[in-house]
């Protein structure tokens, strides 16, 4: 194994093999994130499909936001924070990456709806688009349309858009956010509990979305909500302390779990 | 004892009903206390000096003594240059140094830049004005605009740069991370979107800042020096309100007196106008809540 750590980044990308690297869109391998020098999660190793729904869940504090966040290499700005190990994202190491080029392949929605308080519903589907670059209007006005339907917004807000974004619902500020992530054309979105503040009716529209959104884009999620995770996703994975316990289909983590302290976790024995 | 019983017992009630009267009108009394000096100087200036006002205040120089008349047309526009030159030193530095506080706060020295601006602030304007007269004023080798300005600005620094930090801090930190996470760099994630949604308190703080430069006398003394004819450059020593008022206020003369208050009042409506037309400029189409 220490010859494998000597070894250069490209030569242990070789290694994994050229099927799946093209295979997986995430592959992490040894991940450990700490802060202030105590590791929040552990040697996670884990491979993640194209096109699938993954659901990640556990209790509390047991690394899930953790684990998204260094995926999108969110902790750049948290001091004091440590990553080691891999993360290959669409073939590539993470590493390899400008970081403005990964966080556009790899999107990220919320667990608070975060709209732009100051510009309009139309500047926040596109705000990722104007921020970096000048458009021709009728390109961003279709942009606009498309994402808005995507996220299936389009017929609430489409005789508003001057309107400000804070003017809309916690439901559809969550629905502006997701057609604001795919705006930018990502191929993995990560969404930390995107729907925990949401009421029951907004979270279905959520989940469709997300049912929809599978076809076109590989979706990671955290969530508290144990049915939630069975509804959605493809693949779940539960954390627990810092360790990936257990990480299979869904259908199997949640009827007949290899591990004790899955089950007992899905059957709601604690958490 | 059960809360129910508290309840019933009428002295609990009453002494609480007391303590609460006591306190909400001690608030009145101070909130009136801050107002009523604010209301007594506006209408003060504006008895003394509006009789002074006419035309020829705004487009005559000083008349020289002894004469009737004049005006002070070239302080008018003095402070109005200085300020300018103030705010192209103070606010630029004072922004810039704001966010370099906020967004980079981990760092050394930005704790330094924060007990730096935090002395700065306490710092006498007579003693910047000495500053401005050592650095500028002596190389030169006489007193300008230039000098005078660059007092004003290093005056407005310390008050832009907190105003700043405190706005920027306030803006959550979720939404520099969805700008982030839409593949935006950090700078323009800091200006497109930290800067813009703290925009209305910055400004607020810009504008405390001109007010307060706007008003003073002593860094003026000793690098604007003052002038009573039009100033053909701003490397020449050039008039000033504050300055003009002072001088006409410890004359001799009843018309200056006059003048003076004349002087005083149009200063106080200048910083009104310089207010309202900045808040007009700037004004952000959706307020942020």
């Amino acid at each position: 194994m220490t010859e494998v750590q000597e070894n250069t980044i490209n030569e242990e990308v070789i290694e994994i093999g050229q099927k799946e690297l093209s295979k997986n869109a995430i592959i992490t391998n040894n991940l450990t994130v700490s802060f202030s020098g105590r590791p929040a999660i552990k040697n996670i190793n884990c491979k993640i499909k194209r096109g699938t729904v993954t659901a990640i869940i556990g209790p509390s504090g047991c690394g899930k936001s953790t684990f998204l966040r260094a995926l999108n290499y969110m902790h750049e700005l948290t001091p004091k924070s440590e990553v080691t190990g891999e993360i290959i994202i669409l073939g590539k190491d993470i590493r390899q990456y400008e970081m403005t080029d990964l966080r556009k392949k790899v999107g990220m929605v919320f667990q608070k709806a975060n709209p732009f308080p100051t510009m309009s519903i139309y500047d926040n589907v596109i705000s990722g688009l104007i921020f970096n670059k000048r458009y021709k209007r009728n390109y961003l006005d279709e942009k606009v349309q498309k994402c808005l339907e995507q996220a299936g917004l389009w017929s609430e807000v489409k005789n508003r858009l001057n309107d400000s974004a804070m003017s809309l619902s916690g439901g559809q500020q969550q629905r502006l956010c997701i057609a604001r992530t795919i705006a930018v054309n990502p191929e993995i979105i990560l969404m930390d509990e995107p729907t925990s503040a949401l009421d029951p009716m907004s979270t279905l529209k959520v989940e469709e979305l997300i049912y929809n959104l599978k076809s076109n884009y590989t979706i990671v999620i955290v969530t508290h909500n144990m049915q939630q995770a069975a509804r959605v996703s493809d693949n779940t994975a539960f954390f627990f302390l810092g360790d990936l316990i257990e990480y299979s289909k869904t259908q199997k983590v949640f009827t007949n779990p290899d591990e004790k302290l899955t089950e007992e976790y899905v059957t709601g024995k604690f958490g | 004892m059960t809360a129910e019983e508290i309840y019933k017992n009428e002295s609990y009630l009453v002494r609480r009903k007391i303590k609460n009267r006591v306190m909400l009108s001690l608030c009145y009394l101070a909130a009136i206390l801050a107002v009523v000096p604010l209301i007594y100087i506006f209408f003060y200036t504006t008895a003394q000096g509006f009789s002074a006002l006419n035309v020829d205040f705004f487009t005559k120089l000083p008349a020289p003594v002894g004469e009737e008349g004049g005006g002070m047309a070239n302080a008018i526009v003095g402070t109005l240059l200085l300020v300018s030159i103030g705010s192209a030193v103070g606010i630029p530095v004072g922004v810039l140094a704001g966010i370099y506080v906020s967004e980079y706060s981990n760092s050394i020295l930005s704790n330094i830049v924060k007990f730096v601006t935090d002395v700065l602030s306490g710092v006498p304007s007579i003693i910047i004005g000495i500053f401005a007269y050592g650095v500028i004023v002596i190389p030169m080798g006489n007193f300008s605009a230039y000098a005078g300005g660059f007092a004003l600005g290093i005056l407005m620094i310390p008050t832009i740069t907190r105003t700043t930090e405190e706005m920027l801090k306030l803006v959550p930190h979720t939404l520099r991370e969805a700008s982030l996470a839409l593949g935006v760099s950090r700078w323009k994630t800091t200006i497109r979107v930290v800067l813009k949604t703290a925009s209305a308190g910055i400004i607020t703080g810009i504008l405390l800042a001109i007010a307060r430069a706007a008003g003073e006398t002593a860094p003026l003394l000793f690098t604007a020096f003052g002038n009573r004819f039009w100033s053909d450059s701003l490397d020449q020593p050039i008039a000033s309100l504050p300055v003009q008022i002072f001088t006409y206020a410890i004359s001799p003369y009843k018309d200056w007196h006059e003048q003076a208050w004349a002087g005083a009042f149009v200063l106080i409506f200048v910083v009104f106008i310089v207010n309202l037309l900045v808040r007009l400029v700037t004004r952000n189409k959706f307020r942020p809540n």
